[in-house]
């Protein structure tokens, strides 16, 4: 197994196939948990005492916008690995990343306005917590947009990972938002150093729907990036002929 | 583990809170379905791309 190194899977066409193994994986484990998820906060757990129903909303809204923190690291890292090691797989994974990273912050903005109008009095405040999550939305549109206004690939990798490493700064701004300023989002509900704010079973099914979301993400990363492999390398022989015969390779 | 609610119509309500709660649910369906269904149609537009 000495072929076995780090930079094995780094030829595109082996990690095309490596991440077409990881799909269904990926997708069956989102989905259980998903149902398992949803079964413990919509079904199973109780009414909070202060918030009423609406407080449901964090199985969705949290698990939503720590994922959008994670993909942006992660798709940050993989850019900053392939500018500094001129490794065309990382490019191509930050690429792939940056599209749900963006859809995930969007949710967390969506369902945090739907949470903020019945336990705030109004969908939206310039509170630190809200501009920064904005900003972490805008920082992703603005990374795909810049890789789509270049045509060379590999001026676009290294434009856009500029980008992507500048605004990373954004990630510990959004995280310590809350006890650096004085906002209205509330402070974190679970921290490493802390007992946790939260009831267990609420806690639970949090955990649940965001090792659920992570799922998903790894899942539709991987299938975004074999797109992203077939486009890039759409002159290799190997692409060309599996995509006359998808089933062979 | 019991199920919470006595009834579907209390499970629909959320206590009155429905709008906000299935507007969040229901929104994150809607995304994840969009990209699933684009990530399928980019997909079909390469091994088309192919065809003669």
């Amino acid at each position: 197994m000495n072929r076995f190194t780090w930079s094995y899977f780094a030829a595109p066409q082996r990690f095309y196939r490596l991440a077409g193994k990881a799909v269904p994986w990926c997708a069956a484990v989102a989905i259980v948990l998903t149902l398992y998820g949803l079964y413990l906060g919509l079904g199973v757990a109780p009414t909070d005492f202060q918030q009423g129903d609406s407080y449901r909303i964090i199985f969705i809204h949290v698990p939503a916008a720590w994922t959008a923190m994670v993909l942006y690291v992660a798709m940050a890292f993989w850019a900053a690995v392939g500018l500094i090691f001129n490794a065309r797989l990382a490019a191509m994974l930050a690429q792939a990343i940056a599209p749900t990273g963006a859809l995930m912050a969007f949710l967390a903005l969506w369902t945090g306005a739907l949470w903020g109008k019945p336990t705030w009095g109004t969908w939206w405040v310039w509170d630190a917590r809200l501009t920064s999550t904005l900003i972490l939305l805008f920082l992703y549109i603005g990374y795909m947009s810049l890789r789509a206004a270049i045509d060379d690939e590999r001026r676009a990798d290294r434009a856009s990972a500029v980008l992507a490493i500048v605004g990373v700064v954004n990630v510990p701004i959004i995280y310590f938002s809350v006890k650096w300023w004085n906002t209205l989002h509330q402070g974190a509900s679970v921290s490493l150093t802390k007992a946790p704010s939260m009831a267990a079973i609420m806690l639970q099914g949090m955990l649940v729907m965001a090792l659920a979301l992570w799922a998903y993400c790894f899942a539709v990363v991987f299938m975004r990036v074999r797109l992203v492999i077939l486009e890039r390398e759409r002159d290799a022989a190997w692409t060309r002929e599996h995509l006359a015969r998808p089933q062979a390779a | 583990m019991k199920l919470y609610w006595a009834s579907w119509s209390d499970f629909f309500a959320m206590g009155g809170y429905g709008p906000y709660v299935w507007g969040s649910f229901g929104v994150a369906v809607v995304v994840i379905a969009a990209e699933l269904w684009s990530l399928r149609q980019r997909r079909k537009g390469l091994t088309s791309e192919t065809e003669p």
